[in-house]
């Protein structure tokens, strides 16, 4: 059979013109093909590992902002806390000191009347000794009859107005 | 490389001295039938017969062997002789004793005698002196495939610059397609194929691949030649399958040959040599049959259903003509398949490629 039987020349060119092809190929187009391949899928890959890295970055960066958040609201409050305390504290204070203010100088001021009201108490004693004395004076000057009876009734007025 | 493939067929038309399509015509006004339409293409001899018949085995064997011109077709004229559309190619002949000879084959296409060489009854170039050469000719097969990897080469070359620019740039156009077989060479035979060993040999698997598939086209076109359905190509690439075995094979792979552990020992003196003739010879030889014999049958159905509205046309015009619907219709179902079939017989090579290379390349802890 013709056809099953390989031609010498046929060979030749085939394997001269295939390895032709092979080595220009693998130089010029599959060397730069497949490399740049790679790079792409490498590339590729690489974008989306910082794109899950990254996420993941932003989660944690959320959970921390969050943390952080969270940490100045309760220090805010407990800084609201504080200076409520600390008004009332004055507050306090302040009522407390103007209660205590209020006594002394009430007292003062009792202390005060008691001491004006002792003084009119002898202011008036002595009004009334005097009062007593004119009295006394003008009634002895227009009766002195009834000596006797005049004086006790003195001394018992005299003795009154002690007792005030 | 398109200009260099255009150059190379001006200065093999220059060499050969002839205009492109010859008037190779006989002299003599034979008594043709009216039904010969179909011509021998190399029949510059043999014009002369009495009574010309259709010979369909002739003129499928015309259509798939290799030749030593390009035949396009056959015009009979009016004195009943043919005038043949047909390239005369270089004949590159090396003579054991007389060394080489170089010489264009419309120099010996008629019969005539050249430099000690003449066609013998069977169109074969013969030595005169019956001296031993060898025939390195730029046949119709070797043209053909000058011509298909020039294109091969040139669009590869558009396609791998495209890659050259240093920034990551998402592919377009052919090269989007390029692209893609090669990612599914790379990923579906070379890594489960070959492993680790893949991107050594994915330079090579990409190369038969898209070497036998362009080929393979090329085979399509009507009037070109058989390349990829000629023994000597496929046997050609499947000699390199097999030296890449042979200089890639483990002693895994040997020892894996002789000493077939599990086995009992009483068997081995008929595994061994199995074992040996199928790891060696067979896969290689299967690489070489199965193109060979898909390229060449789905050539011969084709040629086959057209010859039949020659047979049948010379029984009568009307058979010829009623045949002729069925034929093209089956015919170009059958071209329709052999695309199919180009781009199949290429990957099935590739693949069968890659296994036996990863099969004689494996090591221990792949098993």
């Amino acid at each position: 059979m013709e056809l099953l039987k390989p031609e010498l020349g046929l060979i030749f060119w085939t394997a001269v013109i295939f390895l032709t092809v092979f080595f220009l190929l693998r130089k010029m187009a599959w060397k730069p093909i497949l490399k740049a391949l790679d790079d792409r899928e490498k590339t590729i890959s690489d974008s989306l590992q910082t794109a899950e890295r990254t996420k993941q970055e932003m989660a944690t960066m959320k959970s921390q902002h969050e943390a952080l958040l969270n940490e100045a609201r309760q220090e805010r409050s407990a800084i609201l806390k504080e200076a409520k305390d600390m008004k009332d504290a004055i507050i306090n204070e302040a009522r407390d000191k103007a209660k205590a203010e209020g006594a002394r100088m009430i007292d003062e001021a009792k202390r005060e009347i008691e001491n004006q009201k002792m003084a009119a108490i002898i202011d008036v004693k002595n009004a009334a000794g005097e009062l007593v004395l004119e009295v006394s004076e003008k009634i002895l000057r227009r009766e002195l009859s009834g000596k006797d009876d005049q004086k006790k009734y003195i001394n018992t007025l005299i003795e009154q107005s002690k007792l005030n | 490389m398109l200009r260099f493939a255009v150059k190379f067929l001006f200065i093999l038309s220059i060499l050969c001295r002839a205009s492109f399509f010859s008037f190779a015509s006989s002299e003599t006004p034979g008594e043709q039938t009216e039904t010969a339409v179909l011509s021998d293409s190399s029949s510059h001899e043999n014009v002369e017969s009495e009574d010309k018949k259709f010979n369909a085995g002739e003129t499928i064997m015309n259509h798939i062997t290799d030749s030593h011109e390009w035949h396009f077709f056959s015009v009979k004229k009016s004195d009943g002789s043919y005038w043949e559309a047909s390239v005369p190619l270089p004949v590159i002949l090396y003579n054991t004793t007389h060394g080489f000879s170089f010489f264009c084959f419309n120099k010996i296409w008629e019969g005539e005698e050249y430099e000690g060489y003449r066609l013998s009854k069977e169109h074969h170039i013969e030595s005169i002196d019956g001296s031993l050469f060898y025939d390195f000719s730029i046949t119709k097969n070797v043209l053909q495939l000058l011509i298909a990897v020039s294109l091969l080469v040139w669009l590869m070359l558009l396609v791998a610059k495209r890659y050259r620019t240093p920034s990551v740039v998402a592919p377009r156009g052919f090269q989007s397609f390029i692209e893609i077989v090669v990612i599914f060479i790379r990923d579906e035979v070379a890594k489960p194929m070959l492993g680790d060993r893949a991107n050594k040999y994915l330079p090579y698997l990409l190369t038969v691949f898209f070497f036998i598939w362009l080929n393979n086209l090329f085979g399509l076109i009507p009037g070109s030649a058989n390349v990829t359905g000629n023994i000597a190509f496929t046997a050609t690439l499947a000699l390199f399958t097999f030296i890449l075995m042979m200089v890639g094979s483990t002693k895994y792979f040997w020892k894996h040959m002789f000493v077939p552990t599990g086995i009992p020992v009483g068997v081995w003196p008929i595994l061994i040599p199995i074992e040996f003739i199928s790891g060696i010879i067979i896969k290689p030889a299967a690489l070489m049959i199965r193109l060979f014999a898909n390229m060449l049958a789905g050539h011969l159905i084709v040629l086959s259903f057209l010859s039949m509205i020659f047979i049948f046309a010379e029984k009568s015009v009307i058979a010829g003509a009623g045949v002729s619907l069925f034929s093209i219709a089956f015919s170009i179902f059958i071209y329709f398949l052999e695309l199919l079939v180009t781009a199949l017989q290429a990957y099935i090579f590739t693949i069968l490629t890659a296994l036996f290379i990863g099969d004689a390349t494996a090591k221990p802890h792949h098993h």
